[in-house]
């Protein structure tokens, strides 16, 4: 098999550690300090990086494209640990990567980027992205981004890719209670919008870093603006509901009595 | 044209899930809301007959797509079928449920008929005939009331919207949609459903319980060894008496991944919060898990909140579970074993 061409669509949202507040901007919702908020890739958009990275390694001649959306300060930020963990070339685009952003926008904007880099042969071409994102979870992007590059065939919540040296290739999907959908797709080219993967998070690696940074920094020096917007939604509500419970809290119990608590609880 | 228009799919066997029923009981309410008539379109093997067992919905008109091409889950038919259902009752306002399905194929159905689209869907009101809908941003942490002047409007609803629709089937008199599937539409081959062997199965959605465990579970304890053997028998004899539904915290299945020893019967599919899932259960149970913000994310749709931590100040402590034990998991979780027998 001739090397695969793998396109991930990643990019940022606030490090989940922070506390989120929304705030009232005139073009929309936002997040209170949003320019000043750590960031990390995209849990899922990260594992489908670390599933196209593996995956380029074991066909010859592999490449693997990092389609990037965000303002391009936070994405070279991003970059200084990112780059680290896998080899790629980083497709820039500056622009909000705002989870209030509407879906069809950001895609239309990915679609463009995918289709300007030189030289993509769809045929050999994987799109891989994360099945959702942790800031506008809706879990359509990818394949808005799909159809408009003309790709349908799609797997959504996928957790397992198998090549065969013909191109061919099998796939597992999560879905309801804990199961797969297992399917075999003939050829590329194919939407992958992955879960977990079975993979860790690589280990920063400084070689891979400064092979990456070549690329990286012209590609963001190149990066093109997009405007990017809230679309047709009108907000009429942004808010953080209480949530705070009045915990109680038992000390110095014996774990009898705990048990008996908890069951009578449970069958209650 | 049909004002609202209601998507639904047929499970393998030709019945409705209880997130079918569910999205059926939402648009009938939203239908009787907006003082308008609707209409439900199925697809899948045996649509018609199931489009029949809910012809007392009140429902307008039925519509179906049934051919083989459908009969089993695939983003390339599915997608096809959607586009044609929707166009074929002219719909402005469409329903779905959140299936595994549907949030596959919807959105590309959304671009195929110009529609927008939202998902996760977990309330919808109608103001002076106007819709609107809440959906969470930044997974559960943000919740936010919005509404489109875009037709048509894709909304995929949640599970837990509503209860079950239930009433009287009768003949529907469906119209069958006719859809071109050509070669191109079915080049993706559908190997089947590979479900975890039933003692594995640990992952129960209509379980009344969800026991959560975390990586304190394989850490050193009070006598400064590992009890990670002890732990499984534990967690499985849980699952198995109480009926319960199992999820991880992140670092859990991350040991697993890492290649260390852990619990053999937890996979990422278990893992619950911020890049987990966040699953409806009327109580669940925190074990060994510190319990931070991005596992409180998780927890969001768990009505009742216990936990069990050895240490006080842990994340459940701040206002985020009704009830903490202070407490050893491993001593308590085996009186309540032997309590269930
Ligand atoms: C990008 C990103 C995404 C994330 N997504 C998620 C997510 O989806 N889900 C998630 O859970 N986390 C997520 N996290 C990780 C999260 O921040 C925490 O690190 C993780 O939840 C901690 O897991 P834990 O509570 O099991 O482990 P720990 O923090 O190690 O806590 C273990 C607890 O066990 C207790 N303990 C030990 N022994 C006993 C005993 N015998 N009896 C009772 N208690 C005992 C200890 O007191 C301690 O509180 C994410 C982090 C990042 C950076």
């Amino acid at each position: 098999m001739e090397g695969l061409q793998i396109v991930v669509c990643g990019s940022l949202v606030p490090d989940p550690l922070q506390t989120l507040e929304p705030v009232i901007n005139p073009t929309g919702p936002g997040l209170k300090n949003e320019t000043m908020l750590p960031s990390v890739l995209d849990p899922w958009a990260s594992h489908s990086l670390y599933e196209a990275a593996n995956l380029a390694k074991q066909v010859a001649g592999s490449k693997v494209f990092l389609v990037s959306l965000g303002p391009k300060a936070k994405l070279q930020q991003l970059m200084m640990t990112v780059a680290q963990k896998a080899p790629f070339e980083l497709v820039a685009v500056d622009g909000s990567a705002s989870g209030f952003t509407d879906a069809m926008d950001v895609a239309k904007t990915l679609a463009a980027a995918i289709e300007a880099i030189p030289g993509l042969d769809k045929g050999k071409m994987l799109l891989f992205g994360g099945c959702s994102s942790a800031s506008r979870d809706a879990g359509v992007t990818m394949q808005l981004v799909g159809e408009q590059l003309g790709i349908t065939d799609q797997f959504v919540g996928v957790d397992e890719i198998k090549m065969q040296d013909d191109g061919s290739f099998s796939v597992l999907e999560r879905i309801e209670g804990g199961q797969y959908l297992a399917s075999t797709c003939p050829s590329m080219p194919a939407v992958l919008a992955w879960a977990t993967g079975s993979l860790p998070e690589p280990p920063n690696n400084p070689q891979i870093g400064m092979a990456n940074m070549r690329c990286v920094m012209p590609a963001l020096q190149k990066a093109k603006p997009a405007s990017i917007g809230v679309g047709g939604i009108s907000f009429e509500k942004t808010e953080i509901p209480a949530q705070k419970r009045d915990t109680r809290i038992v000390k110095d119990v014996s774990a009898d009595e705990i048990a008996a608590e908890l069951v009578e609880w449970i069958k209650g | 044209m049909a004002d609202l228009f209601l998507v639904l799919h047929t499970e393998c066997d030709g019945s409705f899930s209880k997130a079918a029923l569910e999205s059926l009981s939402t648009a009938a309410d939203l239908s009787s809301k907006l003082g308008s008539a609707y209409s439900v379109g199925v697809i899948g093997a045996g649509a018609s007959a199931a489009a029949d067992a809910i012809a007392g919905c009140g429902a307008e008109k039925f519509y179906t797509v049934e051919d083989e091409a459908v009969a089993a889950p695939r983003y390339s038919s599915d997608t096809k079928a959607s586009a044609a259902l929707i166009k074929a009752a002219d719909a402005q306002i469409i329903l779905a449920p959140g299936t595994s399905r549907f949030a596959r194929c919807m959105p590309g159905a959304a671009y195929r008929t110009g529609a927008a689209v939202d998902t996760h869907i977990v309330a919808l009101a109608v103001e002076d005939g106007k819709i609107s809908a809440q959906r969470w941003y930044y997974r559960q942490r943000i919740l936010t009331t919005l509404s489109r002047a875009d037709r048509p409007w894709i909304l995929l609803v949640d599970g837990g919207v509503s209860d079950a629709w239930q009433g009287d089937a009768g003949s529907a008199g469906a119209q069958a949609v006719a859809v071109d599937f050509g070669d191109a539409d079915n080049r993706v081959v559908i190997k089947g459903v590979e479900s975890p062997a039933v003692d594995a199965q640990t992952i129960r959605p209509d379980s009344a319980i969800l026991f959560v465990a975390g990586a304190g579970w394989t850490k050193k304890q009070s006598d400064g060894e590992y009890h990670i053997g002890d732990a499984g028998v534990l967690i499985q004899g849980f699952l198995c008496k109480a009926g319960a539904s199992l999820g991880s915290s992140k670092s859990l299945v991350d040991l697993q991944s890492d290649g260390q020893e852990t619990l053999s019967f937890m996979s990422h599919m278990n893992q619950v919060g911020q890049t987990g899932s966040t699953p409806r259960h009327a109580k669940g149970l925190s074990t060994c898990c510190h319990g931070e913000e991005p596992h409180a994310v998780g927890w969001r749709f768990i009505n009742e909140r216990r936990a069990i931590n050895t240490d006080a100040n842990c994340g459940w402590a701040q206002g985020k579970a009704d009830v903490v034990y202070i407490a050893d998991a491993f001593e308590v979780m085996e009186k309540v074993n032997a309590l269930l027998s």
